[in-house]
């Protein structure tokens, strides 16, 4: 039981972070009609907000030389040189406070994506979508290589969250010992946070209805007299601000490098497509399951019967997915339909 | 067999013949002719045209074809561990593992069309790259990659000679497949799957193809299966890459599993898109111009920077070298992305779109160009 629990557990981290991604995925798919290859490198530019936002606050800060000192004293971090104490606990928050930054420059981001380059492709078929998307993600990728370096960049979460919770004693079961890092608790309660409020702003606010409406039939909610295409504008910078904060939240769990997008980036296609493209709670679902699934491929026991199937029970899911069920799990009818 | 060929196209055969035969003369003078890259322009061209073929003609999009790359890699190497430094058996054996593979992807794949089947080969290449891997190690050699080793069993060169010391090399009836041989044995399977590729264009299995990319479901109403003849183009275009994937294992006998990785595939997308989707020639031209530069580009530095542009003032120098620094040596996935995000954006058609373009401004008439172009551009299949 509690060997069961604990990969359950392992997999609500990653299965967070592909629902975050193939959430926005979908919504930009559902609205724009854009299959947007460059999703991932929004994750990885929201990870690297929180990199440079510590690396702006930790900027070090050489104290002077003091009169009969050999050497140079130690630098210093710029916020514990200005704000003392104060400014070391900033530093040590710097991850979770990075949000406030990357909010405003995902949603800066995404529209500008949306306005400069993929405006132009609403007309142009899915192949060239996915090919103009495709080659703004090396670019920005690229351009991530050439600021921070090709190595993976640590961040660390708050010390208060170092240390493992004890999800046993929670359950009240007294003979089982399951521990797991607070982090990824906190990113598992997080994502489920940024999921409901995307989830709340479709289904319960006015704009939000006018959105769906525009997902099922955007000509009808045009001649209506709504801008709809600034509302799906809007809904680009949403996605764009959702995969930002599963980057920025993911670094303390995965040092992330440039390449760290596009290793999501597959995978979450392949979620999206196994929910049901266009689908949302699909979306979330299969991402979802897809991590615990993976989890418990990669236990021992598993991995003696069927050897190496911890790297591909994915794929290999999304083809037993796509061919049994074409629409995914919750597909729903006319999205995508051959 | 050559009923369907104008004479336009046996024009064009030969030249494009003649200007792989003579290319080591022709590039010299851009920095390009030695047989390393020569090599690979060939074997890049023939992957492109093979993919061509699926994606030119039909209209599906995959993203996994690197697997069959590899496929034809691994398999190649085997034929020299096990049977022979010969490179004959080894391309045959190539091309039929990667045929064979073709089939059961393509078999389950086909299934579904559009973006769904993008997913699909995407899933299956990821698989096969990881499996390789991790599982399948015995066969694969894992992260090291596949070699040849001294005690390699070779049963048919060992029943005729005793191994000499030292590693064999790959030879094609006593010809060392190194340098300028090894070259013209690449651009004589080019030339070959040109003609074929040409033969297919041309052919009413060619047409159909193209009615499939046009229109699907009206095929299906007038009674076609369609599923036969994707399939058979989706073997095709493996059988093209397990050929290339075996020509790289002929020049250099060793086979890795990052050949197989899905960023291989989406090179072979961005030849095919930068030659010109559809075209005959197009694709052999897109790889030839990504590998180029890619070897130009790689090979700056910061010195040879200087150098280029010494000519400006100092103040001047610095930035443009600071700028034109971005681009080159390890940059240069950004330059393949920014011209690679242009040609989409401006130029769907590629460089023989472009071509066309510049023609048509030159006020000449090249109606046979033209009516290539117009059947080809790219749509996806849906």
């Amino acid at each position: 039981m509690d060997a069961i629990i604990i990969q359950i557990l392992n997999g609500l981290d990653k299965g967070a972070a592909y629902a975050l991604i193939a959430l926005g995925l979908t919504l930009v798919f559902g609205t724009l009609g854009v299959v947007n290859f460059a999703h991932g490198a929004l994750f990885m530019l929201g990870a690297f907000c929180a990199v440079s936002f510590n690396a702006l606050l930790t900027w070090p800060i050489q104290p002077p030389k003091a009169e009969g000192q050999l050497f140079a004293p130690k630098a210093i971090p710029f916020m514990e040189h200005q704000f003392g104490e104060l400014g070391a606990a900033i530093v040590n928050w710097s991850v979770p406070l990075s949000i406030l930054i990357a909010i405003p420059v995902m949603l800066a981001i995404g529209l500008i994506m949306e306005r400069g380059l993929i405006r132009h492709f609403y007309k142009r078929p899915h192949a060239d979508q996915i090919l103009v998307t495709f080659g703004m993600a090396i670019v920005v990728q690229e351009i991530v290589k050439k600021i921070f370096g090709a190595n993976p960049i640590p961040q660390s979460a708050p010390d208060i969250f170092n240390g493992t919770a004890n999800i046993a004693a929670w359950l009240g079961m007294t003979d089982a010992f399951i521990v797991y890092p607070w982090w990824r608790l906190i990113y598992f309660v997080f994502a489920a946070a940024v999921i409901g409020a995307v989830f709340a702003f479709l289904n319960f606010t006015t704009y939000g209805m006018v959105v769906r409406a525009g997902m099922r039939d955007r000509e009808t909610v045009g001649l209506l007299g709504i801008d709809i295409e600034k509302r799906f504008t809007v809904v680009f910078g949403i996605a764009a601000v959702v995969a930002g904060l599963a980057g920025v939240m993911y670094t303390p769990i995965l040092p992330p490098d440039y390449h760290i997008g596009m290793d999501f980036l597959v995978l979450s296609f392949v979620v999206v497509v196994v929910g049901g493209m266009g689908s949302l709670s699909g979306a979330v679902l299969a991402g979802f399951l897809l991590g615990i699934l993976q989890s418990f491929a990669s236990m021992n026991e598993v991995k003696s019967i069927f050897p190496g199937i911890d790297q591909i029970i994915i794929y290999l899911i999304a083809v037993i997915i796509l061919l049994t069920m074409p629409r995914g799990l919750m597909g729903r009818a006319g999205v995508m339909e051959d | 067999m050559f009923a369907n060929l104008s004479r336009n196209d046996w024009l064009l055969f030969l030249g494009f013949s003649l200007v792989v035969l003579i290319s080591p003369w022709t590039l010299t003078p851009f920095g390009a002719g030695y047989p390393a890259l020569l090599q690979k322009f060939c074997i890049f061209g023939i992957f492109a045209l093979g993919f061509n073929i699926l994606f030119g003609l039909t209209g599906y999009l995959s993203f996994g074809h690197a697997a069959f790359l590899g496929v034809g890699s691994y398999a190649a190497v085997w034929s020299f561990k096990l049977f022979t430094m010969n490179v004959v058996p080894s391309v045959i054996f190539g091309i039929a593992a990667a045929g064979l593979f073709a089939v059961v992807i393509g078999f389950i794949s086909l299934r579904r069309s559009g973006i769904y089947f993008s997913i699909l080969t995407l899933a299956f290449a990821q698989m096969s790259y990881n499996l390789a891997y991790s599982v399948l190690t015995p066969i694969t050699n894992g992260e090291t990659g596949l070699q040849l080793t001294l005690n390699d069993p070779r049963i048919i060169d060992n029943a005729f000679a005793a191994p000499g010391a030292g590693l064999p090399q790959t030879n094609l009836f006593g010809i060392d497949m190194s340098g300028y041989p090894g070259f013209y044995f690449c651009a004589g399977a080019l030339i070959i799957c040109f003609f074929l590729t040409m033969r297919i264009f041309r052919s009413p299995f060619g047409m159909m193809l193209r009615a499939i990319k046009s229109n699907q479901n009206r095929m299906r109403y007038t009674g076609f299966n369609t599923k036969p003849y994707l399939l058979t183009a989706f073997v095709i275009s493996g059988m093209y890459a397990g050929l290339a994937g075996s020509l790289m294992a002929a020049t250099d006998p060793l086979a890795g599993a990052e050949r197989m990785q899905w960023t291989a595939s989406g090179e072979v997308v961005l030849m095919t898109i930068l030659g010109g989707v559809g075209t005959l020639v197009g694709p052999v031209l897109g790889a030839g111009v990504i590998k180029y530069f890619e070897n130009i580009f790689s090979s700056f530095n910061e010195g040879t920077l200087h150098a280029t542009f010494a000519f400006l003032p100092d103040g001047l120098e610095t930035v443009a070298v600071k700028l034109a620094g971005l681009f080159v040596g390890d940059g240069w996935h950004l330059t393949l992305g920014v011209i690679f995000m242009l040609i989409v954006i401006f130029l769907p058609g590629g460089i023989m779109e472009g071509i066309a373009r510049l023609a048509k401004l030159a006020g000449v008439k090249r109606k046979s160009s033209r009516a290539e172009l117009s059947a080809g551009s790219a749509q996806p299949a849906e």
